[in-house]
């Protein structure tokens, strides 16, 4: 019998660390909801997985006939809205899920004890998943639109590491405040159109350069996660020092922000729901 | 067996909760939205009323026993089973625990429709705290005891609900909990199913798990109980002997 388990709330060490060695300790649960986020989503489609890879390349499609009409003398512009919707697809698709699992987890941690960033952390796992499959389609897109592959595209991995970072801190405060909130549900998806058009996605970086002098580029995390990318796949040379630096700055700073608020708050989330 | 309380957890501890106290706050007007929360914090209206939903709780549970909690409705008996599985941590006091902890979960909580019987075990089992290996190990073991048959194969949408409840209650007990955690009795499935499930409570009762349950039922915790608590208001109005505290209580009841 395993009477060696002892909890003892006077030993409890500071909520933020304790729900990381609790995250460690349920490795097998992330794994799973992961999974189940995954196979669940297309069990019933007769393509399953295939959708993963066909979804986002129908969007992009859609994306670059019409935009490509209105920025017709841009430069590459197919390539450039490309780069851009697949990081955003990925984040603001991760970002509101995670926000939802965390409603949907309500009734299972109101019964049981388990980590609560469990779900944030899973569904962004999940959403991961679906960025590097996407990848496939966005390659085959290139190299029809006569992009030239680039060596830089080796280091697409780093990349993922910070969009994966940032993006998790945002979904744990977004999920914290939706959890007291009920509205910020709702509220959400509005401020991820407004933020989407602040961010160069869909119009030219030239556009943003021109209005305050590019300052809302200079304060927006977002701006230097998408940059990076198309640095890698589309400009093809190693980023400067300092635009690692940025970006790591922005993801990390993000993350740490994130799971402090998650973590002082979790202990509140049962009395809420 | 005496009352005495201890400061510290015993040696044959396996619960032990010292002054613990915890409060539900009632946001005096209830603010729903992220909006008013924010208008009314700049204007400095946030009040909270609070309740205390339990109040210096001390309780100590020895290794094997079988304790009993009583009381009506919002007594806080739900709640203190809560504090003891560590879904709510209490403002003060300490709370002690040895073993594991089994918790059962309301039946369906954690199943996913679109998924398979096993696909399900295997979710459940990793979110009630279990590694895969460990799961590997009894999947025969749950399957056999839930009695689905082929339909293990098969998405959970396509299950009645009883063959839903016969799953979820083998993955929460296929495992020897230390302290075994009871809100209300068993009403799972059929007749011939909730005996398998007494059986195996029974079980793991005789082989020494702490048992802690909350019923309704005086004569339930009369008939099992060594000993028992009557919470009243969120507070210990009385703990003891088993049929002690079952004679006051049923006096109150009645009177």
């Amino acid at each position: 019998m395993s009477t060696s388990i002892i909890y003892d709330s006077d030993k409890r060490k500071h909520p933020v660390i304790e729900e990381l060695i609790a995250l460690y300790r349920y490795r097998d649960l992330i794994y799973q909801l992961v999974r189940r986020d995954i196979v669940a989503r297309y069990k019933r489609s007769i393509l399953g997985v295939a959708w993963t890879m066909l979804n986002p390349l129908g969007t992009m499609l859609i994306m670059v006939v019409v935009w490509s009409q209105v920025f017709s003398r841009e430069e590459n512009y197919s390539a450039y809205v490309l780069t851009g919707i697949i990081c955003w697809t990925m984040f603001s698709q991760s970002t509101s899920q995670a926000m939802h699992s965390m409603v949907w987890g309500s009734q299972l941690f109101q019964q049981i004890y388990l980590p609560r960033s469990a779900f944030v952390v899973s569904t962004i796992m999940a959403n991961m998943v679906n960025f590097l499959l996407s990848l496939v389609p966005l390659g085959i897109i290139l190299a029809i639109t006569g992009v030239p592959f680039h060596a830089s595209v080796l280091l697409v991995p780093i990349f993922m590491v910070l969009l994966f970072t940032f993006s998790l801190g945002v979904a744990l405060i977004i999920s914290t405040l939706a959890v007291f909130f009920p509205d910020v549900a709702d509220l959400y998806p509005v401020v991820l159109t407004a933020w989407m058009y602040l961010t160069p996605i869909i119009m030219p970086l030239t556009f943003y350069r021109k209005i305050l002098d590019g300052l809302l580029l200079y304060i927006n995390p977002f701006y230097y996660i998408v940059n990076l990318f198309r640095i890698l796949v589309l400009d093809g040379f190693v980023p400067h020092l300092m635009t690692w630096v940025a970006t790591g700055v922005a993801a990390f700073g993000v993350l740490i922000i994130g799971w402090f608020f998650f973590c002082i708050k979790a202990d509140s989330f049962a009395y809420n729901g | 067996m005496d009352n005495t309380t201890f400061s510290e957890p015993q040696l044959d501890s396996a619960i032990f909760l010292k002054d613990v106290s915890l409060r539900y706050r009632i946001p005096s007007e209830s603010i729903k939205t992220f909006k008013e929360y924010i208008i009314r914090m700049v204007q400095g209206k946030i009040k909270h009323k609070s309740f205390w939903a339990l109040r210096h709780i001390d309780l100590e549970v020895k290794h094997g026993e079988i304790f009993g909690v009583l009381g009506r409705n919002g007594a806080g008996k739900s709640t203190l089973l809560k504090v003891i599985s560590r879904v709510l941590t209490p403002v003060e006091g300490r709370v002690w625990t040895k073993g594991n902890i089994s918790p059962l979960l309301q039946l369906g909580a954690g199943f996913h429709p679109e998924l398979t019987g096993r696909e399900n075990v295997y979710l459940n089992a990793t979110l009630l705290g279990h590694s895969r290996k460990e799961v590997d190990k009894k999947l025969e073991e749950i399957i056999n005891f839930a009695a689905i048959g082929n339909f293990i194969e098969a998405p959970l949408r396509t299950y009645s609900s009883g063959m839903q409840a016969r799953l979820g209650f083998s993955v929460a007990s296929a495992w020897q909990p230390d302290i075994l955690i009871l809100d209300e009795v068993l009403s799972v499935g059929d007749l011939g199913f909730q005996n398998k499930c007494f059986k195996r409570m029974a079980k793991f009762r005789d082989s020494g798990a702490t048992v802690l349950m909350v019923s309704h039922s005086i004569e339930r915790v009369r008939e099992l109980c060594t000993r028992a608590l009557w919470l009243d208001h969120g507070e210990i109005k009385l703990l003891g002997q088993a049929d002690e505290v079952c004679d006051a209580y049923e006096k109150e009841m009645s009177g």
